[in-house]
């Protein structure tokens, strides 16, 4: 169902994308969910030769394949995410999240602490009257409603606009290079 | 209270259990037993459906009953906890629902232990979950039992103790024969039922003060016998500085326990991605906010149309506000719109109760199964399918439900759900960030911080006034009380924090780089999730 979100999107893969030389994405995309995990090192968590992680440089797209296939399958799967990690496209995603998400949690929880410590500390500013029977106390309560409708709608757009895309190339194309490290797709 | 109500109460709720158990066979019918089915409902639902179901599982009888007789009872304190239920959702948006969603497969541990030494975390992660779920759970069946007191009025004790147990029934056999499926679609059907019968109420009270807010609010004050006490804060948390720290405590405990509920965890997994994941929470976001400020006009309008006093009378904790403002809203005792309503609002409550438990036992009995029994189980032991262990769990957790349920059935709800908001907040909130978010993060950490939240929580809930010393507490005979708040959350929580980090430093162990490369990409990009 929603996958097809997925589906929709892989045929307009950026150029930016750090593993544009592979074509064929086609199929990777079209590979359900559900199948992905018999292939994946995730779950085998305790497979061994996840020592290489001193090895972090080598950009994607210069990895000899002839290489790869020498090394314990596993492990260059495994090597694989700490390629991705360091790549251009990768840290441009983070820190797209980041900075979004660490400004927005510090501003609602200081803001959320805020009106707790005010509630308790200082009642009688929280008593004063605003409007009849309305005080600043209500009005507070109420703002924390509104702050928080408006931070979701904000956080959502910013997600959609700057950040769902190229997670999504990234998501296919890092998948396409675990399933050659393990061995190729077949 | 009348036979009428008795019986058309009664009648409503045995419609809505038949709709559920009716969904729940044609669900499971034709369906074969897999993991993913059973702990994920095939992970095809939609972000609405979804976001639906979130919030089905979230505005438990608690926020319902519970939040609306304690703004009944003592006015603005009771707001808070419509306002830190609420904003507790941004912590889950922006920091958990789509990173789990891309990291993990069925319960909490999964995201935990992919970085580290599985055994250990697994065991950890898993006590914690079902600690929290087993808390959460008697906070509902308490709210069934008074529910059911209410219903049948002074005749009620052994009927209290059946609906506690018959409630406990029906939830093992929703989860152990439906599974996930099942339990998503009675979650949808019960927030559009407490939904409409939340709007239904407001406008009925909005219109009795002729959409006069102000004067809904003057009129509150004027019967709680508080004037303008009632509209601010203190009443409650006002006295010494234990109470005003101990509304701090419950301020915390509520913002950061959410994204540690194991049962709302789970729902991420019934999406495709991270994208729906994220998509169903803003729909649960406008759902949860839009009831909440419901029961802000549904607690003011319990203290102004039916008056503390009575609700005082018919349920010390307050449970009963709503329930017996139907009954004035309709027109009172004795008339049929009154009747009506009330058996609307008892058959609603009761549905939510059973939606909730429902969930809970889902994800506790993943937690059990997945990973508990994964890890406990001997090598040489018959292996038996996961899922079945899972089934038998939903069993057990419900049988240990109920007992706690009827051990604790004087306090309040909202209040006990406070307790498992901060059980999370310190067991499996740090651990869960500190995967997700920290380079060096290694084994003992993780244990160290679930653990040293856990017990420090559980153990500060034993020595407070909860539990012994005061008239009101579970055991009020005995007195062995020390820890003067009754909500941990203000010192559990940073304990846990701490124990983290402690843990991480103190080991002699190397973060692996490789795999929190791993849960980095996984997490914000999606790759490899199932």
């Amino acid at each position: 169902m929603q996958s097809s979100n997925g589906r929709a999107r892989g045929g307009e893969r950026g150029s930016k994308s750090s593993g544009d030389h592979r074509q064929g994405m086609g199929p990777a995309s079209v590979e359900t969910p559900g199948g992905m995990r018999y292939e994946d090192p995730w779950y085998d968590a305790l497979a061994s030769g996840w020592g290489e992680a001193g090895t972090l440089d080598p950009p994607v797209a210069e990895v000899p394949a002839a290489r790869r296939e020498r090394t314990d399958r596993a492990a260059a799967a495994a090597q694989v995410y700490v390629e991705v990690q360091s790549s251009e496209a990768f840290r441009e995603v983070r820190s797209r999240y980041r900075r979004f998400v660490i400004p927005a949690v510090i501003g609602f929880f200081l803001w959320y602490a805020a009106y707790v410590v005010t509630a308790t500390a200082a009642p009688g500013f929280m008593a004063r009257p605003v409007w009849g029977a309305v005080n600043v106390a209500l009005l507070a309560g109420l703002g924390q409603f509104v702050s928080t409708f408006l931070l979701t709608w904000a956080y959502s757009r910013h997600a959609r606009l700057h950040r769902d895309r190229a997670a999504l190339e990234l998501r296919w194309d890092t998948q396409e290079l675990t399933r050659e490290a393990r061995g190729g797709a077949a | 209270m009348t036979g009428n109500h008795q019986a058309l109460a009664l009648l409503l709720f045995s419609v809505f259990v038949a709709i559920t158990l009716g969904i729940t066979t044609w669900v499971s019918r034709s369906r074969q037993g897999s993991a993913e089915e059973f702990y994920a409902g095939g992970r095809l639902f939609s972000p609405m459906e979804n976001g639906f179901a979130i919030a089905g599982d979230y505005m438990s009888a608690a926020s319902f009953l519970g939040i609306s007789g304690l703004i009944c009872l003592v006015g603005y304190d009771g707001l808070l906890y419509s306002v830190g239920f609420l904003v507790a959702w941004l912590v889950v948006l922006f920091l958990v629902a789509e990173l789990v969603r891309n990291c993990g497969r069925f319960t909490l541990a999964d995201v935990i232990a992919a970085r580290m030494n599985e055994r250990p975390v697994r065991i950890a992660s898993g006590t914690a979950s079902v600690t929290v779920s087993v808390l959460y759970l008697v906070a509902q069946m308490v709210g069934a039992g008074s529910l059911v007191a209410l219903l049948l009025g002074d005749t009620g004790e052994a009927a209290r103790t059946g609906a506690v147990i018959g409630v406990g029934a029906l939830m093992v056999i929703y989860v152990s024969l439906g599974g996930m499926r099942a339990t998503t679609w009675i979650q949808i059907v019960k927030a559009v039922l407490l939904l409409g019968g939340t709007i239904v109420l407001t406008v009925l009270v909005l219109v009795r003060f002729h959409g006069d807010f102000d004067r809904l609010l003057r009129t509150a004050a004027e019967r709680s016998g508080h004037g303008a006490a009632f509209l601010a804060p203190g009443l409650k948390y006002g006295g010494d500085w234990i109470a005003r720290f101990d509304f701090m405590s419950l301020g915390l405990a509520l913002v950061l326990g959410t994204a540690g509920l194991p049962h709302i965890l789970s729902r991420f997994y019934t999406v495709p991605t991270a994208r729906a994941a994220r998509r169903s929470v803003v729909w649960s976001i406008g759902l949860i906010g839009g009831f909440y400020l419901m029961t802000i006009v549904l607690g003011f309008g319990a203290a102004a149309i039916v008056g503390p006093d009575a609700v005082r009378g018919s349920s010390a904790s307050g449970n009963t506000a709503v329930p017996l403002l139907a009954l004035d809203l309709g027109g009172g005792a004795g008339s049929t719109g009154g009747t009506v309503l009330f058996a609307i609002v008892a058959a609603v409550a009761f549905a939510t109760i059973l939606a909730v438990v429902a969930g809970i036992t889902l994800a506790s009995s993943a937690s059990v199964a997945h990973d508990l029994y994964a890890s406990l189980r001997r090598k040489h032991a018959a292996p038996r399918s996961e899922v079945t262990v899972a089934r038998i769990a939903a069993v057990g957790i419900g049988v240990v439900a109920i007992g706690l349920g009827l051990l604790a059935r004087d306090l309040n709800v909202a209040f006990l759900v406070g307790l498992a908001f901060a059980v999370a907040a310190s067991a499996n909130l740090p651990v869960l960030l500190y995967s997700l978010f920290w380079r060096g993060f290694t084994t003992r950490g993780a244990v160290w911080a679930v653990y040293g939240g856990l017990v420090p929580a559980l153990v500060l809930v034993a020595l407070s006034p909860v539990v012994s010393g005061s008239s009101q507490s579970i055991f009020p005979d005995v007195d062995f009380q020390v820890f003067p708040l009754q909500n941990p959350g203000l010192v559990s929580i940073p304990l846990g924090f701490l124990a983290g980090w402690l843990g991480t430093v103190t080991s002699a162990e190397v973060a692996d780089e490789a795999k929190h490369a791993e849960t980095e990409v996984r997490s914000l990009t999606g790759a490899g999730a199932v």
